[in-house]
């Protein structure tokens, strides 16, 4: 849980990345497109931020930029206190070890032509002065950590399923002993079975290690389980963050509560029940031309005048939660 | 679906086993699977990837390379063998009778045609159409699975339209020649959440609308709860349960079902501290165990499972476990708490 009274692992304030697209001779000429758009947050030291949103919405992206994978257009961004936003790469490198990332695509993340002991091994070959036999019982230490046996870790990735190669991913991550994990849609790859052996192996390591995550995922149900705290983003920015249980308890925006509803349940609708319409109607607009006013209008079932024109702020809304919204759903009676 | 055996149904499929060439012999990508589809029913096929649920209804259609598949058993549609048929009597009924819906509507269509030639060109190949007749017909088509101004639709190319409107348009082509039978592998599964519900409520309204019977293919079991009167099971190329919809998500008998649904983290009410999961991963198909396919990931197994399977005939709630139903009980508290090896 949040220690409030500690300093925050991550601090993010004002965070924007901008693209501009097209060129001065193709049609339409330059646009720039806000892919994040002024995103605060903060991660404390031992909890689980849950980040979710539909495709296109600027999740990725705000990840890459967090871990500096990505150059930041405007805003902040502190690391243990100390403000990363614009170190170089080389500045960058004694922090690395202590901020790493969980990439989505098991298959993409892998350098075919190694062995899972040297795919784990790298990390520890870049950054400290272990001899091999030291890196080697440092590698079956962390498969032993993901749940690979020693036999194993002499193999090629093609030999391993999506789940496996997640654990690989995994504890390549954990090599150096990271504070901060940024997790990129670690299961949204993964099968059913094999997707609930990974969220558990999240909760597992968060407990033995200390672990601090950003977890990101579009699966709404998967965002429950794993975090403390959830952020929902829509269009490049935050529009509702509280404590997982009381933000999806009661919604506070629209576009959250809309989001929860067209999750499909996994149970038979009772005989007679009339069937549930789709709250949320058409697509996400394009970034490239985000509508004025408040970016979710056109889509809202609540939207007003109001909303047309004034972008809300994100506000406090009290117990931990904070919304954008210039007509919150009230908490239930 | 009230259950009369004398009426034929739609689609019997039985017996039907899929095997391609390998390395050490044939691998059986589906072996022994029969069921029923009745007319305007919904039936649901679950299973995790390499399952088989694809390649059995891939193998309906007769649209495996038939050089690499064999395929064994009989697939009778309206009472009529498919397994066999020449390729020109199948390419008739496919996209008249049956249609098919797959997961990413942008390979299913063409990018350098508009969306409504495309439709135009369907109609035409599979009935006498008068240009400005298919014309029309395609507007209406394109109005009826919910696009905006269906006639500017007509005119844009589908890199114009978002993933959403793009299935639509793929559905809308799928239903062109109202047919008996939508084939739907995963059609969701590209698409966000909120579209992902409209795009269900449109398969349950067009159903009605046009009375279509659907296969919908999935790994969701929430899409298919939503949608399905009746489901199939499937794990390594078998059906290990069936059953109707209700039976199925509330009493369900095979312990991979149990895992399946367990292994979801709920929406609401407490959260679990470890979620109950199924230990290990699918087999590989030159690989498969003796008897029970799934006996190496279940903590309910024991020494019948080696013994090798019935395969399930179609109809009534059963499934392809050795549990009696008075071990059942038990044996499910066990699968959901203490995961099998990992």
């Amino acid at each position: 849980m949040s220690a409030q009274g500690t300093a925050p692992l991550l601090d993010v304030r004002g965070l924007s990345k901008r693209y501009t697209v097209g060129s001065v001779f193709a049609p339409g000429g330059r646009r720039v497109v806000q892919a994040v758009d002024d995103v605060s947050l903060c991660l404390w030291p031992g909890e689980t931020l849950g980040l979710v949103g539909e495709s296109g919405c600027g999740k990725s992206t705000l990840a890459r930029c967090l871990v500096r994978l990505l150059d930041v257009s405007a805003g902040t961004l502190h690391f243990e206190g100390r403000d990363i936003t614009h170190l170089g790469a080389r500045a960058m490198r004694p922090l690395r070890p202590r901020l790493q990332m969980v990439f989505q695509d098991p298959y993409a993340s892998l350098n075919p032509r190694r062995r899972v002991a040297d795919l784990i091994a790298e990390p520890l070959r870049v950054h400290t002065s272990m001899g091999a036999a030291q890196r080697l019982a440092r590698v079956e230490e962390l498969g032993a950590l993901v749940g690979l046996r020693p036999e194993q870790l002499q193999r090629w990735p093609h030999e391993f399923s999506g789940g496996q190669r997640q654990r690989i991913g995994i504890a390549r991550a954990l090599a150096l002993n990271p504070r901060l994990i940024v997790a990129d849609e670690p299961v949204s790859a993964l099968d059913v079975s094999v997707q609930a052996q990974v969220i558990n192996l999240f909760a597992d390591l968060r407990e033995r290690l200390g672990l601090t995550y950003l977890f990101i995922a579009h699966d709404l149900s998967v965002v429950r389980q794993v975090s403390t705290r959830t952020a929902v983003m829509y269009l490049g920015s935050i529009v509702e963050t509280g404590p997982t249980d009381a933000l999806y308890a009661a919604p506070a925006h629209p576009y959250t509560a809309a989001l929860i509803a067209a999750v499909p349940r996994p149970q038979v609708p009772p005989v007679g029940a009339p069937r549930a319409a789709p709250v949320l109607q058409g697509d996400p607009p394009s970034p490239l031309d985000p509508p004025a006013g408040c970016r979710f209008h056109p889509r809202c079932p609540a939207a007003t005048a109001l909303c047309r024109i004034t972008r809300p702020p994100l506000q406090d809304n009290g117990g931990g939660r904070a919304v954008a919204c210039h007509h919150p759903l009230p908490p239930p009676a | 679906m009230p259950e009369t055996p004398e009426v034929t149904p739609l689609l019997q499929v039985r017996k039907l086993r899929v095997s391609f060439d390998g390395p050490a012999g044939p691998l059986h990508a589906v072996d022994g699977v029969s069921f029923d589809v009745g007319a305007g029913e919904v039936l649901g096929v679950v299973g995790e990837s390499g399952s088989g649920k694809s390649v059995t209804l891939l193998s309906v259609l007769g649209l495996l390379g038939h050089t690499h598949a064999r395929v064994e058993g009989s697939v009778r549609f309206r009472g009529r063998e498919l397994i066999g048929l020449p390729p020109r009597e199948l390419q008739r009924l496919r996209g008249r009778e049956i249609a098919m819906v797959f997961q990413d509507p942008m390979t299913a269509l063409t990018p350098v045609h508009r969306v409504g030639a495309q439709i135009v060109e369907q109609l035409q190949a599979h009935g006498r159409w008068s240009r400005s007749a298919a014309r029309a017909r395609a507007i209406e088509l394109l109005a009826a699975v919910g696009l905006p101004s269906p006639a500017a639709q007509f005119e844009r190319y589908p890199h114009e339209l978002s993933g959403g409107m793009r299935q639509r348009a793929v559905i809308a082509m799928a239903l062109s020649c109202n047919p008996a039978l939508l084939i739907a592998d995963e059609p969701t599964t590209a698409l966000d959440v909120t579209v992902q519900a409209q795009i269900l409520e449109l398969i349950h309204r067009l159903r009605s609308d046009f009375g279509s019977a659907v296969v919908l293919i999935s790994h969701d079991m929430g899409v298919v709860a939503g949608l399905a009167d009746r489901v199939l099971v499937m794990y390594a190329g078998r059906v290990v349960e069936q059953g109707s919809a209700r039976e199925l998500f509330d009493a369900a008998w095979h312990p991979y079902t149990w895992g399946l649904l367990g292994s979801i983290p709920p929406l609401a009410g407490p959260r679990p501290l470890r979620l109950p999961s199924i230990g290990g991963t699918p087999p590989a198909l030159d690989a498969l165990p003796p008897g029970c396919a799934f006996a190496p990931r279940c903590a309910a197994a024991d020494a019948r499972c080696q013994a090798p399977l019935p395969l399930l005939p179609p109809g009534a709630h059963a499934t392809a476990c050795v549990l009696t139903p008075a071990e059942r009980g038990a044996a499910r508290l066990r699968c959901l708490n203490g995961s099998a090896a990992p």
